[in-house]
């Protein structure tokens, strides 16, 4: 078999040396009655061009973006990914090292993961950032928990255009520590700042604030930001990095944690995983963040080189007193951001915004004029907006499928109000026939 | 500054930086592109864009080659890393996760038109479930740790749901630091059992906590030592008697695939790890996959959304009231788990167990020609890793690390060290049942010479590595002086 | 060789005491700050703030290790050493001198007597130290 190299002769060799008859001799200490007295029930063994066809078969039952017109976001987002990528992390030598716990040998990981840290902490506007969490919404729950550990409150605000899926992930981390969540309510599309006076006071350990929020509308991050730090609280803003380019950066509006979704920076939509946690601080913290943290120094011939730092504060070491229980991050695809973010570089990120941005108000505006159809919400947008239609936006999404077009996502499940909304996403890869096909498809569908 | 063509590469790519260069390729707009960021208000806007590098796309190209170089991966070198199953990772796999249908799948796609992905999950999940003699699986969790406290936070709620208020949970001190952890985590008070000289479980100290506040007893099967825990079944057993949940840590299944289940041995839930045994890529330390697996009495707490078939359809079960919630914001790393589809349906219900056979006698091997040149941790047979001490090279003046660094210059990574910690000087070795036989040869002359250097020539360990990239880092000044990100120096 | 100052007192989590004059300066043991190895770290706790007899009052950490700082006797943080954040490694360098880390008002004299005499501290890491 190709994954097993010796053959019954090297075995034989092997046992001789061990001084065992066979390799049952070896397994004494399983207890018999535990032992498996048949196969295991799966289909058979395939061969690699039975696997391929068989494989091709379910993925050719999937409507992806490829293949029909992609307007889904709400946390995951059709961004072009650079050629150069998907070549780059196929070297072996990236993708199969381990975590570099020897940092002699692992001078690549640990030199991608330190421009990685760089780079995202330039874009972020923060002192310092880790090598990753799995994705966004955990992201969120660590500072969450950070916070918390920084300041000893037990209450967390949560302004209302937070991502829900991301709000139940927080909800379920803070469960073992026993923290509270507020809600501070966001009826116009953008969290209402008197309410959010009244919620975060002198108990709230941070305020969380998404921007572009959930519905895709913009939000004051400096004055959430002034108003947390008047109560003692922190800032903890949720940001998609590939916005960044043109959107100001939340340590410069007073973020004091930066958490977000690094998916749309090189990552596969992957039906969701695996994303990247992108996790900044500011400096004073440093000692408090979870996850992994590289860092420069020098060896023993006074050449740079690079290894992990501060591990003191995890699981390994710390145990049960660890910052956070993150053993892996997400190497590969922090790998995948760094070489995006190379790629695309400061003139390049900045194009893929105004794109994305330019696209989706074209699209907002041919959009709501079909009859029938407006904006949700009357706030500034940058990627991401909800249109209210005359008709379920689950049928309506349905009917544009016909047409291989994924509309949108329509909000009822997480909304009950919003049940005739459709969140439509629109990135630079969107083109302005396809947007005009859209809206042509858009009148057809709710006429 | 060093030269490029050094077989030390030493550039950062904000160093090749140079302005005006570009390695991107984005169409020109073909709607209005003012009016829209005139659309955003002015504070919302950056005043500077960012300092990312400006290099051309053979600037990037080249620079992370040679990064790659630096690097010591499975596909080029030995990596004998204990517990962490550093097996072949099949290039198959990498070309079935690239498929169009897979990669650009949007999670949110209706679910009708995601029943090729929901379709493969399914079938992950119950090929897991009846690889480790479970009731129902859930592939939400990212990565081993995150499967643990999805395994805890269902064992409370459990409890809870029977109006049990138990606070304590059991972890042997040879534990991984993530049991802990994640323990600590869901909220419960860890309480650390002690093992004996071999490794194992001490049974009296054992018996000694179980109580009416004690929640679970969380445990590595085989342990962290490498050996079978003979009297597992008892120790379920005395757990159950006690109304305690017994958690399997399923890093170590590449040890039992085939052979025996840890449903069969009495484990009420257990987690796999996708990156370990199921040979997902490691990727420089992640992204990996941890779903967890249970038995009937937790299915209710399972995290949310459940993947169901009804007649011919997949779906996504979201009323679930007695869910954990939640611990990612979409269905799992999609990627991994068609990574781990392909592996099985390659492998075959023979071939998995041929993997653990394998991994059992490779692992037996090594340790066997060891045995006369270092400290064995406990008594054989082992499973499928074993740990040496290198408590009589200490004496030497050559510890564990030091060993490993000269591994380096040998051409093996090194095994793990220092772990567990219950071992003095510990060597975890894990050769996998992919290597051949003449490979780990080779390790083990490796570690006979080193062992002999010790004797005679013990300068030449301390110096180590020397043919690496880089030598010995010091680390007292990474953490005295953080340097976490790149400045330019003006 | 035992470096354990016979004009000091000990805990059992291998911190030192010593009286000045109505006050107790606490630190780290010779023997501490050897386990632990290079001292990268230290939190000490704000002038002013309450510590307790057995309770942590800290953490110092190393490459390898963080442990925490238990206060030898209650009272009130009367000063607390600013230079360890600059140079962490005066903690190695001279644990019972330049590397104090905190002066405490103490609020129950009865405590210092349940602190380990030198002889007795010194029995205790001959023991193993735990």
């Amino acid at each position: 078999m190709r994954y097993l190299p010796n053959t019954p002769q090297n075995q034989r060799a092997m046992l001789e040396t061990i001084g065992a008859r066979g390799v049952e001799d070896l397994l004494v200490k399983i207890p018999a009655k535990a032992r498996l007295s048949r196969p295991l029930a799966l289909p058979p063994a395939l061969a690699e061009g039975d696997l391929i066809r068989h494989l091709r078969g379910l993925a050719g039952k999937n409507a992806d973006a490829d293949t029909w017109t992609c307007f889904l976001g709400a946390g995951a987002y059709d961004h072009h990914v650079p050629s150069p990528i998907n070549h780059l992390i196929l070297r072996g030598e990236f993708f199969t090292a381990y975590t570099p716990y020897q940092p002699e040998a692992s001078q690549g990981t640990l030199r991608t993961i330190y421009e990685y840290q760089t780079m995202i902490a330039e874009l972020t506007g923060m002192d310092v950032a880790n090598a990753s969490i799995y994705d966004g919404a955990s992201s969120l729950a660590e500072a969450v928990l950070m916070a918390h550990s920084i300041n000893g409150r037990a209450e967390i605000a949560l302004a209302g255009g937070l991502n829900p899926l991301y709000r139940r992930v927080v909800e379920t981390y803070v469960d073992g520590p026993g923290l509270k969540l507020r809600d501070v309510p966001s009826p116009e599309g953008v969290v209402d700042l008197d309410a959010a006076r009244r919620v975060v006071g002198a108990k709230t350990a941070a305020l969380v604030v998404q921007s572009p929020n959930f519905y895709g509308c913009l939000e004051d991050v400096a004055a959430a930001a002034e108003l947390a730090h008047a109560a003692g609280a922190l800032l903890v803003a949720v940001s998609d990095p590939v916005n960044l380019g043109v959107l100001e950066a939340p340590g410069r509006q007073g973020a004091d944690i930066v958490v977000g979704e690094g998916q749309g920076l090189g990552v596969p939509l992957g039906f969701g995983g695996p994303y990247l946690g992108v996790f900044a601080a500011k400096n004073e913290f440093v000692r408090r963040m979870p996850g992994r943290l590289v860092g420069a120094t020098v060896d023993l011939d006074g050449n740079r080189g690079f290894a992990l730092t501060l591990q003191t504060r995890e699981q390994h070491i710390r145990r049960a007193k660890a910052t956070s229980n993150i053993c892996t991050n997400v190497a590969l695809c922090a790998l995948m951001a760094t070489i995006y973010m190379a790629t695309l570089g400061k003139a390049g990120l900045v194009r893929v915004g105004e794109l994305s941005t330019a696209k989706a108000h074209y699209a907002a505006e041919r959009l709501s004029a079909v009859p029938g159809v407006s904006l949700r919400f009357a706030q500034p947008f940058f990627k991401e907006f909800a249109l209210r239609l005359p008709r379920p936006a689950e049928r309506v999404a349905a009917r544009l499928a016909r047409q291989r077009i994924l509309a949108g996502l329509p909000l009822k499940t997480f909304d009950r109000k919003l049940g005739d909304c459709l969140l439509v996403a629109v990135t630079e890869t969107r083109t302005k026939d396809e947007i005009d096909t859209f809206a042509d498809a858009l009148a057809t569908a709710v006429a | 500054m060093p030269y490029d063509n050094q077989r030390h590469y030493d550039r950062l790519i904000f160093e090749l930086s140079s302005p005006g260069r570009m390695a991107f390729s984005l169409p020109e707009p073909d709607v209005p592109v003012e009016p829209a960021l005139a659309a955003v208000p002015e504070q919302y806007r950056r005043r500077e864009p960012a300092a990312l590098p400006e290099v051309s796309e053979l600037d990037v190209v080249r620079h992370y080659s040679r990064l790659s170089q630096l690097n010591y991966g499975v596909d080029t070198h030995f990596y004998p890393l204990g517990s962490c199953t550093m097996k072949y990772n099949p290039k198959i796999n990498e070309d079935m996760a690239r498929l169009g249908g897979f990669a650009r799948l949007h999670p949110l796609a209706p679910a009708a038109l995601s029943q090729g992905a929901l379709a493969l999950m399914h079938e992950l999940a119950g090929m897991l479930a009846e690889i480790a003699g479970m009731d129902a699986v859930s592939l939400q969790p990212a990565a081993g740790a995150q499967g643990e406290l999805t395994g805890v936070l269902m064992i409370r709620a459990y409890h809870e749901a029977r109006g049990e208020q138990r606070t304590k949970v059991l972890i042997p001190d040879s534990a991984h630091g993530t049991n802990p952890a994640s323990t600590a985590l869901a909220g419960y008070e860890v309480i650390e059992v002690k093992s004996d000289a071999e490794g194992q479980v001490e049974l009296g100290d054992l018996d000694r906590h179980l109580g009416p506040d004690v929640a679970a007893f969380m445990i590595t099967v085989p342990n962290t030592l490498g050996n079978f825990e003979p009297r597992v079944m008892e120790i379920a057993e005395a757990c159950h008697a006690r109304g305690v949940q017994v958690y399997m840590d399923g890093a170590n299944l590449n040890a039992i695939l085939g052979l025996t289940r840890p449903g069969d041995l009495g484990f009420d839930v257990c987690h796999f790890n996708l990156h370990k045994t199921f040979t997902t890529p490691h990727g420089g330390g992640g992204p990996g996959a941890g779903p967890v697996g249970v038995k009937t009495h937790l299915e209710p707490f399972l995290p949310a959304p459940v993947i169901v078939r009804r007649d011919e359809l997949y779906t996504l079960d979201w009323k679930r009231p007695q869910s954990i919630g939640k611990l990612q914001a979409f269905w799992g790393n999609f990627g991994m788990h068609v990574r781990a589809y392909t592996y099985i349906r390659t492998m075959g219900a023979d071939g998995l167990r041929a993997v653990s056979e394998n991994a059992v006698l490779n692992a037996n091997y090594v340790m066997k020609r060891l045995e006369g040149h270092y400290d064995i941790a406990a008594p054989g047979p082992c499973m499928h890793e074993c740990v040496l001490s290198a408590r009589r090279q200490k004496k030497l003046g050559v510890t564990a690390s030091d060993v490993a660094k000269r591994l380096l210059d040998l051409g093996f990574y090194a095994p793990s060290t220092y772990f567990p910690l219950i071992v003095e000087e510990a060597l975890m070795i894990e050769p996998t049942e992919t290597e051949s036989k003449e490979t780990l040869d080779a390790f083990c002359e490796a570690m006979i010479r080193i062992a002999k250097e010790t004797e005679t020539d013990p300068q030449a360990i301390h110096q180590a590595p020397v043919t690496t990239p880089v030598r010995r880092l010091d680390q007292t000044r990474a953490a005295r002086e953080p340097n976490l990100r790149w400045r330019p120096t003006t | 060789m035992s470096n354990v100052p016979a004009d000091l007192r000990y805990t059992r989590e291998h911190e030192w005491a010593k009286q000045e004059g109505g006050r107790v300066r606490v630190g780290i043991t010779a023997f501490a700050q050897e386990q632990l190895g290079d001292v990268v770290f230290v939190e000490l706790p704000k002038v002013g703030a309450r510590v307790r007899a057995h309770q942590t009052f800290g953490v110092v950490e190393s490459v390898k290790a963080v442990s925490d700082l238990f206060a030898p006797v209650s009272g009130e943080v009367a000063e607390a050493n600013v230079e360890l954040g600059q140079t962490p490694e005066i903690v190695n360098q001279d644990p019972y001198g330049k590397g104090w880390m905190i002066v405490v008002t103490p609020a129950d004299s009865t405590e210092w007597d349940q602190l380990l005499t030198a002889a007795q501290y010194e029995e205790f890491i001959a023991q193993g130290g735990h």
